[in-house]
């Protein structure tokens, strides 16, 4: 947190100080919704809700997924052919 | 004081691309993914991973085997889009094949796994000249007295309404650098202080790219809300 958001009194914060702020509240402060700001505006308040919520949900965002079986063919194919260049030249060729 | 979500965990020297990253990964502050739904450890890895050292190829498909939908959701999470995760996703297990021998076995395989394949995505992303922080000032709060962008009336909050596929499409469409910092936060759990290490820049700069990331998302959801409500 910075000096300068420490020596402001939370009561007095506007919604821009507020929000200004937010990105460095959010990660200093374990519970956030007891912050004086909101006890008197509820629209920071929701705002801050809805980001919760977004947070919250994203945990059940993207279930795991199945890559096609061509994944696997190309991946075989490229270590053939890295494995190839590795070995050494026949020299009766 | 660190997000509450971070937990102690032991740093562990990742496999990377880019000059510079082994170290940036080591050295990690301790703050990172220890919560993340990794599989611990599967029963008889240890002899596998051996087996891939010795240049086992069965081995290595059953390892590709255990950990490849893993592996390719996190592609997918990152990237959105099918055919560039299946890239990516063969060219992490290139990676793995050819940088096995750096795994030391510090921490589960599946941890350090995840994290090459982190570096193997932010990679691409760099060819690809994608700046991996975006930049959107519209997201700002509005200047003192005017109700900013991300303000809103309250009958529009989501609190409880959260449509799972409309956000799923939300973080689809986001710029780069914001789906980055959010998938590896609020998706896969790693905490500012290694998301900034990963990306190079500050802390502050990947707190604020997860709360633009979060304003965004807010916006669209609230935009998705209201063409429900219309129909």
């Amino acid at each position: 947190m910075t000096e300068d958001t420490k020596c402001l009194n939370p009561k007095s914060l506007t919604c821009y100080q507020f929000q200004t702020r937010l990105p460095e509240l959010i990660g200093y402060e374990e519970n956030l919704t007891a912050h004086p700001h909101l006890d008197q505006c509820p629209i920071c308040g929701a705002l801050l809700a809805d980001l919760e919520s977004i947070s919250e949900a994203a945990h059940l965002l993207f279930p795991i997924a199945e890559p096609s079986e061509g994944v696997w063919e190309q991946i075989e194919s490229a270590i053939e052919e890295e494995q190839g260049h590795l070995e050494p030249e026949d020299e009766t060729e | 004081m660190s997000d509450p979500r971070l937990s102690a965990h032991s740093p562990e020297t990742a496999p990377c691309l880019m000059a510079g990253e082994a170290d940036s990964a080591a050295q990690a502050d301790s703050s990172t993914s220890q919560d993340l739904p990794h599989p611990v450890c599967h029963p008889g890895e240890a002899d596998l991973l051996a087996r891939v050292r010795d240049g086992d190829h069965l081995a290595f498909a059953q390892i590709y085997s255990l950990h490849k939908r893993r592996i390719y959701s996190l592609c997918l999470r990152m990237v959105g889009n099918v055919s560039e995760a299946e890239d990516l996703t063969q060219e992490a297990f290139l990676q793995l094949h050819r940088k096995i021998a750096t795994f030391r076995g510090d921490s589960a395989f599946s941890t350090w796994l995840h994290r090459l394949t982190i570096n193997v995505v932010l990679m691409n992303l760099r060819k690809k000249g994608l700046s991996l922080l975006s930049m959107d000032e519209a997201m700002e709060p509005a200047p003192q007295g005017t109700p900013g962008r991300s303000f809103g009336a309250l009958d529009l909050t989501l609190t409880g309404s959260i449509d799972r596929m409309a956000l799923e499409r939300a973080v689809k469409d986001l710029p780069a650098g914001y789906r980055i910092v959010f998938v590896l936060h609020d998706i896969e759990g790693y905490g500012h202080p290694e998301i900034a290490s990963m990306l190079d820049c500050s802390i502050g700069n990947s707190k604020s790219q997860l709360h633009k990331a979060r304003l965004k998302l807010r916006d669209a959801l609230r935009s998705f809300s209201r063409k429900e409500a219309r129909r």
